[in-house]
């Protein structure tokens, strides 16, 4: 997809069209009605600027949008607001996850000004996991806000543009906000429920745990549509691909709210090569997810496989031709491209 | 106290019915608080309330107490403070990411809600961040100023 406005100069904003909430191409894609597809950079335990570009680069050309995460399950990494600024800088579309786990508000509407300063234009609203699950089991856990709360005063900030004390501010930061939910996560029936509140309180697009249970993901969908929530969100499912059973086994007893189902796992045990079975699945899993009513993308995320994304980009056929935009895009013609 | 904590989630209708009693209650005993003066109950007042609430509900005295919008089961028991329903992590036997051996507070305030007539619908509302000044104040003074402040007057 290539919008006919164009900045001159990567990283500088696109024009805000009227209907959206920021200059970002993810928000483009999404209401222009491509099947959006995002996928997660994990930040580098390095201060080498060079080691996040790199990361991005695997991914030039499949994804419309790249999550940097938080301090994914609590582990310390690069700040996600360093990774966002870094990938402007260049003219990727990085959207920049908030926990709420590390900061309080004062520190969170901060980094919302910052970001959106640098060119942030996406923000995901997260409660985070808990420090037990991480490397720093003996940190303070901070939770002054959750989701929803934070989610109400990053849209105040930017509609109303108040801090949440009611101070003025004087730009307020052009952000298309999201926030996480986990179909397969408990109590199952209130789980649409939870997404409209998520709503309610700001949230424009939603990007989902891994969904490996296509009837949970089915069910879920049904409910939000009983919701008529449908038209109201973007969602896009999480998937990814599993590198063997060993691994599928290990997260599912491990990752908080992972949820693998026995089929999925003994799939892969019978498989030669469980690696690539794993992507297969993975790709089945997008091919079906396509096709069900108010999904708008899917997100995938490929831990410590990352290089396997472009791969199954390609393989599903999501993208039906369009090529998302990278850094040198437009200099070269796709075919001159080689996968790296 | 856990499993009395427990007990009064699967009470959530009659804690919720008496509660109510209980607030109009408060609001009719107001006048007798005003001429006491709010600032100067507050402290007897709090540990009482402090007691009360601490064994039926393992109260930790936010101060804006939500018991009734989610099914009696206090929110400030979950490790990370949620107050908007539960996080991602719920375990596959409803227990707790953080605390394996503890029930998902808000798996208990959904069960708990389906019992209190329109509590799944209160369960639904948005709550904005908590006000961390209000830690260790009585929820029962807030309740008995608010509901007898005078309305704005109109311009």
């Amino acid at each position: 997809m290539k919008f006919d406005d164009e900045p001159i100069v990567p990283g500088y904003p696109l024009p805000i069209l009227p209907g959206h909430t920021s200059p970002g191409r993810f928000e483009r894609v999404l209401r222009a009605g491509g099947f959006a597809v995002t996928t997660e950079l994990a930040p580098p335990d390095s201060a080498d600027p060079e080691d996040v570009f790199k990361r991005a680069r695997v991914f030039d050309g499949c994804v419309d949008a790249i999550n940097a995460t938080d301090g994914s399950g609590a582990n310390c990494h690069m700040s996600s607001l360093a990774v966002c600024a870094l990938l402007t800088r260049v003219g990727y579309a990085p959207i920049m996850q908030i926990s709420c786990r590390d900061k309080n508000r004062i520190a969170i509407q901060g980094d919302i000004l910052g970001g959106a300063a640098m060119g942030v234009c996406n923000i995901l609203c997260l409660t985070g996991d808990g420090v037990q699950a991480g490397d720093h089991p003996q940190a303070k856990p901070v939770f002054d806000l959750d989701c929803v709360s934070l989610l109400d005063i990053a849209r105040n900030l930017r509609d109303e543009h108040r801090f949440q004390s009611g101070r003025k501010i004087s730009y307020a930061p052009r952000v298309f906000l999201g926030a996480a939910e986990n179909p397969s996560g408990l109590p199952h029936a209130w789980r649409a429920k939870r997404l409209a509140k998520k709503i309610a309180a700001g949230a424009q697009f939603i990007q989902t745990q891994y969904c490996y249970d296509l009837e949970l993901l089915r069910s879920f969908m049904d409910h939000i549509e009983e919701l008529g929530l449908i038209g109201k969100i973007f969602i896009l499912v999480g998937v990814g691909p599993l590198r063997s059973a060993k691994t599928a086994e290990w997260m599912r007893n491990n990752v908080p709210g992972m949820h693998v189902p026995d089929g999925t796992i003994a799939r892969l045990k019978g498989a030669s090569d469980q690696a690539r079975e794993g992507r297969n699945i993975c790709i089945e899993l997008i091919q079906a997810v396509r096709d069900i009513r108010g999904v708008s993308g899917v997100h995938i995320m490929a831990y410590r496989q990352e290089e396997s994304v472009p791969e199954i980009v390609d393989r599903s056929g999501i993208l039906q031709g369009r090529a998302p935009w990278f850094p040198g895009r437009d200099a070269f013609p796709p075919s001159q491209r080689t996968a790296s | 106290m856990y499993s009395v904590r427990l007990w009064s989630v699967r009470r959530a209708r009659g804690m919720n019915a008496f509660y109510r009693g209980f607030e109009a209650f408060l609001v009719r005993l107001s006048p007798m608080f005003r001429a006491i003066g709010y600032e100067r109950a507050e402290r007897p007042v709090a540990a009482i309330e402090s007691a009360v609430k601490g064994l039926l509900f393992d109260c930790r005295m936010c101060g804006q107490c939500i018991l009734s919008s989610t099914g009696m089961s206090c929110p400030m028991n979950c490790p990370k403070t949620l107050r908007n329903g539960p996080c991602g992590g719920v375990r596959a036997n409803g227990n707790c990411e953080v605390k394996p051996d503890m029930r998902c507070v808000w798996v208990d305030a959904y069960l708990g809600s389906q019992r209190i007539p329109g509590g799944v619908e209160a369960m639904g509302k948005v709550q904005f961040a908590v006000d961390q000044r209000s830690q260790g104040r009585s929820s029962w003074l807030r309740v008995m100023r608010e509901k007898t402040a005078a309305p704005p007057a109109a311009p």
